[in-house]
């Protein structure tokens, strides 16, 4: 079994679903630590990537070509830290994804590509209460599925429930990276807007899998 | 506007447009043959970066052959700005260098240099070495260059302005100096930097202890005393 354009564009739509969902959630946990924008940021940025692929001529030629529409509308229409962390993870799995079929080992790559994307741009690291802390055991996870013989489906859920593990770890965290860092101990006891949205996004992901 | 522009031009990327434009205002009244240009806060003029607001702001920057130093004040200002140089034709990207640098001392101090028609390194180094002017300004790079007293030529000159040392006539210093080929200090102060003028807090009547060095040290002592003798134009 493998994923196509159509699981692409499914997940886009789903992810444009989930942070318009959990928009005021998003703007409530950014309050407590950072600007409060990242709700109203994801929510504007995927709404334009839903617009433009509506607007679309014709069905994309490959995966690459979905993805590397939502990095460059993300960077475009976010305007804080998301839009350029987010936008190259879209850019760097784009480029690791110019086929029409993703098999289990497929959506490996694309997903470290997309974390490496992340740590290139952000240069966090594990442990600095960011949405690294969710792509991470995300990636980890997905590696360990795939070698297993897991499905597409099977991977990508498997990468949602560890992202969702990696962002409540976040909590008790102590943030040294981003906005959050200002507040130093105080970042603690929350958790990380960055790193509950990557959750939403790898679920939309797994439930278009499945 | 016929005046030729500097060859390096500033970008100043920050989240909120007031700040970029103020930014530009203050550096520009220094060093009016700058191209500065301000990409501050979003699109529809909110707090935040704007991917394509960097994008236009560097494009015209290193129009005509120029090269670009970029400041920026948050963080997603320096993702943004780092987004767009790697999506940026190599051509145009090449040309241009993101300073790790105060937004508003590395604003000054690099358009300072730029309008004297420092090159690329050049003004990067200044914006870079304006972080450092909050400290001792003992350990200016042109003090730590000065391996012996040999070569160094001397001259004291009092000050005459009634606002003392400040941030215009430091300017002129700055401008007028990089246009030889000479090290020099002030009282200490790298001259080439507005910033550690500015921060000797010379007031009037203060003897000004100048020293050059390199080979138009005569040159840039000369002309260093005509100016502050002559009050910068000011009195």
């Amino acid at each position: 079994m493998t994923l196509d354009v159509a699981w692409a564009v499914d997940w886009v739509r789903r992810s444009a679903q989930t942070v318009t969902e959990h928009r005021q959630e998003l703007i409530e946990l950014d309050r407590q630590i950072g600007d409060g924008d990242h709700g109203e940021n994801l929510f504007r940025g995927f709404s334009a990537v839903v617009a433009k692929l509506d607007a679309l001529p014709a069905e994309p030629a490959d995966i690459g070509e979905v993805l590397r529409l939502v990095a460059t509308t993300l960077m475009s229409t976010v305007g804080g830290a998301a839009g350029p962390l987010y936008g190259t993870a879209y850019l760097r799995a784009a480029k690791a994804t110019g086929v029409t079929q993703l098999d289990s080992h497929g959506v490996v790559a694309l997903l470290e590509a997309a974390l490496e994307g992340i740590v290139a741009r952000g240069k966090a690291t594990t442990g600095e209460k960011t949405m690294v802390d969710a792509w991470t055991p995300a990636t980890e996870a997905a590696v360990t599925a795939a070698d297993g013989g897991a499905s597409p489906a099977e991977v990508l859920a498997a990468a949602a429930d560890a992202a969702h593990e990696g962002a409540e770890a976040t909590i008790p965290l102590v943030a040294t990276k981003g906005r959050a860092s200002y507040l130093g101990e105080r970042s603690a006891g929350h958790l990380d807007p960055g790193a509950r949205s990557t959750e939403l996004i790898l679920r939309a992901a797994a439930q278009a899998a499945a | 506007m016929t005046r030729e522009l500097a060859p390096v031009a500033l970008v100043l990327v920050s989240h909120s447009r007031a700040l970029a434009q103020g930014a530009v205002e203050l550096a520009g009244q220094m060093a009016p043959g700058v191209l500065l240009i301000a990409a501050g806060g979003t699109d529809d003029g909110g707090l935040g970066t704007s991917y394509e607001a960097v994008e236009r702001a560097l494009v015209e920057a290193t129009q005509d052959g120029r090269s670009a130093v970029v400041l920026t004040d948050l963080g997603s200002a320096v993702l943004t700005t780092e987004s767009v140089l790697e999506l940026l034709d190599e051509d145009v990207a090449s040309r241009v260098r993101l300073a790790d640098a105060p937004f508003v001392e590395g604003a000054v101090a690099a358009a300072v240099t730029a309008h004297g028609g420092a090159d690329l390194g050049g003004v990067l180094a200044s914006a870079v070495h304006a972080g450092s002017t909050f400290g001792d300004a003992a350990e200016s790079p042109a003090q730590a260059g000065a391996s012996s007293d040999d070569g160094v030529l001397r001259a004291v000159a009092v000050l005459r302005n009634p606002l003392g040392l400040h941030a215009r006539p430091a300017a002129v210093v700055a401008r007028m100096l990089a246009a030889y080929d000479a090290r020099v200090r002030v009282n200490g102060a790298n001259a080439a930097s507005v910033l550690e003028l500015m921060k000797l807090g010379a007031k009037q009547g203060v003897e000004l202890h100048i020293e050059t060095e390199g080979p138009q040290a005569a040159e840039a002592r000369d002309a260093l005393v005509a100016a502050v003798e002559g009050g910068f134009g000011e009195v």
